[in-house]
């Protein structure tokens, strides 16, 4: 339990940091690479390697790869929808999960990293 | 001179519950990837590690914020504020291929060296980050430039 706390507050402190800092940068475009920092990832191997060593937190950066692939293809599809679709922002962003998830499964499917 | 600059005065423009809500998103995120490792594996939780959860909450908010700040000048706001959202989209996009760099720095570095990994990953993460922004702006400026250039050469030739 204490260490979903842990977790919890550790999570939300890297992820607020990086939220703030890309609030005060601009221009906008440049401040949405910070919302692609990896501060859940911080936060997340820091406890994996203090928890279950260098070689688990390794094989999670080889999972994230496809995570970060399929995050490079999210963006685009936002943005698709908010320019051509007219979409607001919140169905955009939550509709386009669904493309997240597939892209990143498929490949971690594909490069044989789900056994 | 730098195109990148501090406005810190945008702080203002946010409401403590929304400093509230990422906090509990980013926290939330970071259990639920816990979670998913330690039931099914180190290679499924870690695709969470890129876990666009925070993204959803940042476009909304500078939707929003857009939204309000015209709507303060009399105006509708709608469409700012999608393309102020599509704007922040299109550098997560940029800022993926830093994450991508991370993750493979990281990978290769932390059986070596834990301090080495984590600095040496936020590195690569910055510069891939940071460069690519620069690459698609010039790349943009010089599209623009040859299009302006195109029209004006167009005009030109009609005119005689």
């Amino acid at each position: 339990m204490t260490e979903y706390v842990v977790r919890f507050v550790v999570g939300g402190v890297v992820v607020s940091a990086f939220a703030m800092l890309a609030d005060v940068l601009r221009p906008k475009s440049f401040a949405g690479l910070f919302g692609a920092a990896p501060s859940v990832a911080l936060a997340t191997l820091g406890i994996a390697v203090y928890r279950h060593g260098a070689g688990y937190a390794a094989q999670q950066t080889w999972a994230m790869m496809a995570g970060a692939i399929a995050l490079a293809v999210y963006s685009v599809v936002v943005c698709q929808l908010l320019i051509r679709a007219r979409l607001r922002a919140a169905p955009a962003t939550l509709l386009s999960l669904v493309v997240w998830l597939i892209v990143a499964v498929g490949l971690l499917t594909l490069t044989g990293g789900q056994t | 001179m730098s195109p990148i600059r501090f406005s810190p005065l945008s702080l203002k423009e946010g409401r403590w519950y929304e400093y509230l809500v990422r906090f509990a998103l980013g926290g939330a995120a970071t259990v639920f990837t816990g979670l998913i490792s330690s039931r099914y594996g180190a290679s499924v939780g870690g695709i969470f590690l890129a876990l666009p959860a925070i993204f959803c909450a940042s476009a909304t908010l500078i939707e929003k914020h857009e939204i309000r700040r015209k709507r303060e000048a009399g105006l509708d706001g709608r469409r700012r504020g999608q393309k102020a959202a599509a704007l922040d989209a299109a550098g997560a996009a940029l800022g993926a291929l830093g994450m991508l760099a991370f993750a493979i720095v990281f990978s290769l570095m932390v059986e070596r060296s834990i301090a080495a990994a984590f600095v040496g990953a936020s590195f690569a993460c910055l510069a891939v980050s940071v460069a690519a922004w620069y690459l698609r702006r010039n790349m943009r400026s010089i599209q623009r430039r040859q299009t302006s250039d195109r029209i004006s050469g167009s005009a030109v030739s009609r005119s005689r």
